[in-house]
């Protein structure tokens, strides 16, 4: 008996249907990379909160319309820019204004007896209103996130210079799963380490009641 | 030199699609494993505030989602209050220790110290309502927040 041949599929619907499938996922897809400020709470403590000297402070607080107060390095308080802020705080942390053990070698600063002693020391409080906007309040975060890497970023590349990345884009580096194993050991403790010299020392005031 | 001649009645070849389910399997591919369905439905506005200061989250298993905003379009009838939004539905603030707690018992034991709430606020809620948010997280003990932004510009914010 002659060999009969296969009948052959007709394959000519089958871009239809995978176009409705494409279609489909296009519609569903959302890429979207969640990104954000990460930040930590304070535990809830029964024990009163050490004394600080009132120069380590730099005391921000943003009221209901959304304006900022700065009280640091012996002023009174003045009214800031968002914009300003930045550099304000850079000032403020880099300062450098301990002497003995409480000086600082890293520091670049005015030294100003007046404002901050040493990374360690310096705390950055932010206050808040319960009317102030949460738009505000991330800005004000962002920027005060942004003077602590500013000065990572500085130390870090100071002190290891042949790593060939600033702090940011090591933490970056390190958190990537594409990064070797080997590449993020040698990371890991230089993070680590300008970490530990920066610390960032944030406080958050339970919001004013107003209005 | 009727070799050259152009054939008669010669009529344009069709295109040869044979290749055209080839291409959109490609990307219907792409399409499929880059989608990340969205894990709640919001009935809230949700437009986030920019910041250029941001890190990415990481694992996506170890993320609580608390939601706030005003109650969008088609839930009007919930008022125009900022409210919070816990999985699928409207919430008080008193719920969420309760939240994370379900949060918590659906993961493993070894994984729980590394859970982060994410914090999806629009930009025009008060602090009032994210304050009352974080001192329910320093009760339950959830310490490790972030503040979901979108990435961008600070400049052209107000003030």
């Amino acid at each position: 008996m002659a060999k009969r041949a296969a009948p052959e599929v007709n394959a000519g619907s089958m871009a239809d249907i995978a176009f409705l499938l494409l279609i489909f996922f296009l519609v569903t897809t959302t890429i979207e990379i969640d990104s954000g400020l990460n930040r930590k709470l304070p535990p809830i403590e029964e024990t009163e909160p050490p004394i600080i000297k009132e120069k380590n402070i730099f005391q921000l607080t943003v009221n209901g319309n959304n304006e900022l107060f700065l009280k640091a390095a012996g002023s009174d308080g003045d009214l800031i820019k968002l914009k300003d802020l930045r550099k304000a705080a850079v000032a403020f942390l880099d300062n450098g204004g301990g002497t003995g053990d409480d000086a600082c070698k890293s520091c670049k600063g005015k030294r100003n007896p007046k404002s901050s002693d040493n990374f360690q020391k310096a705390i950055i409080s932010l206050q808040n209103d319960r009317g102030t906007s949460y738009e505000t309040y991330i800005a004000v975060q962002n920027e005060i996130i942004a003077a602590y890497n500013v000065l990572r970023n500085r130390e870090f590349e100071q002190k290891y210079p042949n790593m060939g990345v600033n702090f940011v884009e090591g933490d970056i580096e390190y958190n990537d799963a594409r990064t070797s194993p080997e590449r993020k050991a040698q990371l890991k403790d230089k993070l680590e380490d300008i970490k530990l010299l920066i610390p960032q020392k944030f406080s958050e005031a339970e919001p004013k009641k107003s209005n | 030199m009727s070799k050259f001649k152009k054939k008669k009645g010669g009529e344009m070849p069709a295109v040869n699609t044979a290749s055209l389910p080839d291409i959109v399997f490609m990307l219907l591919f792409f399409f499929m494993v880059a989608t990340v369905m969205r894990k709640d439905t919001l009935k809230i506005k949700n437009s986030l505030p920019a910041a250029d200061q941001v890190e990415k989250l990481a694992k996506r298993n170890l993320l609580m989602y608390i939601y706030a905003g005003k109650p969008s379009e088609s839930y009007k009838q919930f008022g125009s209050e900022a409210r919070i939004q816990l999985n699928d539905k409207f919430a008080d603030v008193s719920e969420i220790p309760a939240f994370i707690a379900a949060e918590r018992a659906d993961k493993r034991e070894e994984e729980v110290p590394f859970l982060t709430t994410v914090l999806s606020v629009d930009k025009d809620t008060n602090m009032g309502l994210v304050s009352d948010v974080k001192q329910k997280l320093r009760e339950v003990n959830a310490l490790k927040i972030n503040y979901k932004t979108r990435k961008g510009n600070l400049i052209d914010s107000p003030k």
